[in-house]
């Protein structure tokens, strides 16, 4: 039983959209191992889709399951970013960010 | 157009937003992004909406990026100009990017991402639509909802350079802080470059007062500084093109009736029916008396007359002209005669105008009387008192019809107006009404000062007014310093003296068959 749906948001085949479908794939198989749903969306084949959905950045994770919605823009590079937005807060070390409230920086 | 024919190497798209195109000689550089720049509540978006809504007129389809409102606030604020984007829509002239922000959706950054989806549905929605415009509002936008950053310049950068390759040309609006400074918040003019438009809503004296101006085109030419607009209701935005008029009025000779012969006469045989003529004289002089006449000398030649009254009201108006013998009910039930009354203080000086050229357009008048001009001077600067005043006259000297003014001069004898000051120049013809004291007693004079193509008088005659209107008499003969307003009484013996004195002018005047010699009626 899948208690998380992810769609991730690519643009093509780009090294960068690899990069974050693996870096997703890999954070999902630790840490919700056959709980879990994930759609890769290739923006270019589904444009309107993308407009539907008001996708902005490529890649984007939106979480739409468990809510809230959520979104992760990026290569997904900052695990602990990702955790964040996928509401895993019991994997997080610090305790400070577990309101998550809290915008990051960009790191490009 | 007159020397500024060429329009340089830079082909022009009309934008069809009304007087715009006047000052950019022909429109926005066609396949080019323009940034229109303006601080909040500069109409920006208004704008931008606009340039789309022109060009579903003129079958042009566009696309509406938004990164601030959503489509349904702008869908709902636009309705009020009579802009039925969701039938454009269902139409498939008319498509929305939405890049606004969505409320309550946190968006969490990890690790490095590009623009790429939105290119792709800016791309996916000009090719739906088959676009040719584009606007983009506001780009400044993006940098709330993902921070300033290289990425976001770099991205952005790009985006702008392809709108390039989609063969559309745009609009993109940024959000400034200050009404002069910097052009752009966040910089964005470093994105779009080419071409820059500022719009501006300054606060002076008091009076908010809407400008646009064009920077810069490159490689194409434009009017140079700000020019007034205004955003009507029906309309949107209305630039005001003043030094963009054109002298091209055509001159005719045909004369028309000022409905007192004597003033005629005095006129040199009349007005001529395209001219504009301004009537300058303390208050209670006989302005409004004057226009009065004129009116209904007008209806009696058959001419469809309009009135613009900023002082009186109509019952007040009606009133006094059935005093003097008019009846202006008559006239107005025969669809001769239109009277409009505004109270100067409804709207700013733009707003006037437009109002009062729509008017003219819809009742197709054949003389125009604004009664008075010096009325619409207190609700605005002289700056735009001067460009009001400009547009006006420009505008009813382009319908060839005859235009009366009138002017309260502010002392009671002597002095001239604020009003006079700045139009004297652009009138055909200037006529004078001024108290005269002469013996302890208050008369009044007329004089023509100006007769732009004809000889005219140039006596200061007395008149008087009774239940039948107007009536000249006689020149003040021993009277001097009437117009100055200091009053010298001349003995006969000085008269004769003076009158030796000029006698080549006098003998010049009676060559050309000046009406002085041929007498009075009273």
């Amino acid at each position: 039983m899948s208690n998380y749906l992810l769609k991730i948001y690519v643009t093509g085949q780009t090294p960068r959209s690899r990069r974050a479908i693996d870096n997703l794939r890999r954070i999902c198989e630790d840490e919700l191992r056959g709980k879990y749903e994930m759609h890769v969306i290739d923006v270019l084949e589904r444009p309107q889709l993308a407009e539907d959905e008001k996708i902005l950045a490529t890649p984007t994770v939106v979480k739409e399951l468990p809510i809230p919605i959520r979104r992760i823009i990026g290569d997904l590079s900052d695990a602990d970013k990702v955790l964040l937005g996928l509401d895993l807060q019991s994997c997080q070390p610090r305790s400070d960010t577990a309101s998550g409230k809290e915008r990051s920086v960009d790191l490009a | 157009m007159t020397w500024h024919n060429h329009r340089g190497p830079v082909a022009k798209l009309a934008t069809g937003i009304p007087g715009f195109d006047l000052i950019a000689y022909g429109g926005l550089p066609e396949g080019r992004s323009t940034l229109l720049s303006g601080t909040s509540g500069s109409a920006k978006t208004v704008f931008a909406c606009q340039y789309l809504a022109e060009g579903i007129r003129r079958n042009e389809a566009g696309v509406f990026v938004t990164f601030e409102e959503s489509p349904q606030a702008i869908r709902k604020n636009m309705e009020g100009f009579n802009w039925d984007i969701p039938a454009w829509e269902n139409a498939n002239k008319w498509a929305f990017v939405d890049v606004s922000p969505h409320p309550g959706q946190e968006t969490i950054i990890s690790g490095s991402y590009d623009l790429n989806a939105l290119l792709v549905r800016i791309e996916n929605a000009a090719r739906k639509v088959g676009a040719k415009r584009m606007s983009l509002d506001s780009l400044g936008g993006i940098f709330a909802q993902l921070g300033d950053s290289n990425t976001v310049r770099n991205e952005l950068f790009r985006i702008v350079s392809a709108l390039k390759d989609l063969g559309v040309t745009s609009i993109i609006t940024a959000e400034r802080t200050e009404e002069y400074g910097q052009v752009s918040r966040y910089g964005i003019e470093e994105f779009v470059t080419d071409n820059v438009i500022i719009l501006r809503n300054g606060l002076e004296q008091e009076k908010r007062r809407r400008t646009i101006e064009i920077l810069k085109f490159r490689g194409a030419t434009h009017q140079k500084g700000e020019y007034p607009f205004t955003v009507s209701p029906n309309q949107g935005v209305v630039v005001i093109p003043l030094s963009a008029i054109e002298l091209k009025q055509k001159s005719t000779d045909v004369r028309i009736r000022s409905g007192v012969p004597e003033l005629d006469r005095m006129c040199g045989g009349g007005f001529f029916r395209d001219s504009i003529i301004l009537l300058s004289g303390a208050t209670g002089t006989g302005k409004t008396l004057v226009t009065t006449m004129f009116i209904a000398g007008g209806v009696d030649s058959g001419e469809r007359c309009l009135l613009f009254a900023f002082e009186e009201s109509r019952d007040q108006l009606f009133r006094n002209a059935t005093g003097w013998g008019i009846d202006f009910e008559k006239m107005e039930a025969a669809g001769k005669l239109k009277v409009v009354c505004e109270y100067p203080e409804t709207g700013s000086l733009e707003d006037h105008l437009i109002a009062m050229k729509a008017v003219v357009d819809e009742f197709q008048p054949q003389r125009i009387a604004v009664d008075s001009l010096s009325a619409l001077e207190r609700v605005a600067t002289i700056k735009s008192f001067r460009e009001f005043a400009i547009g006006l006259t420009s505008y009813i000297k382009d319908k060839n019809v005859a235009g009366l003014f009138t002017a309260t001069s502010s002392s009671l004898l002597g002095g001239s107006s604020v009003t006079e000051t700045h139009i004297s120049t652009i009138t055909d013809s200037i006529i004078l009404l001024r108290y005269v004291e002469m013996h302890g007693e208050m008369r009044r004079g007329v004089t023509v000062l100006k007769m732009r193509g004809s000889t005219h008088e140039k006596n200061i005659r007395e008149f008087t007014i009774d239940h039948k209107g107007m009536h000249v008499g006689k020149p003040f003969r021993n009277i001097s310093g009437i117009l100055s307003g200091h009053f010298m009484h001349l003995p006969p013996g000085e008269i004769e003296r003076l009158r030796e004195l000029f006698k080549d002018d006098i003998d010049v005047t009676a060559a050309v068959g000046g009406p002085e010699t041929s007498g009075h009626p009273r």
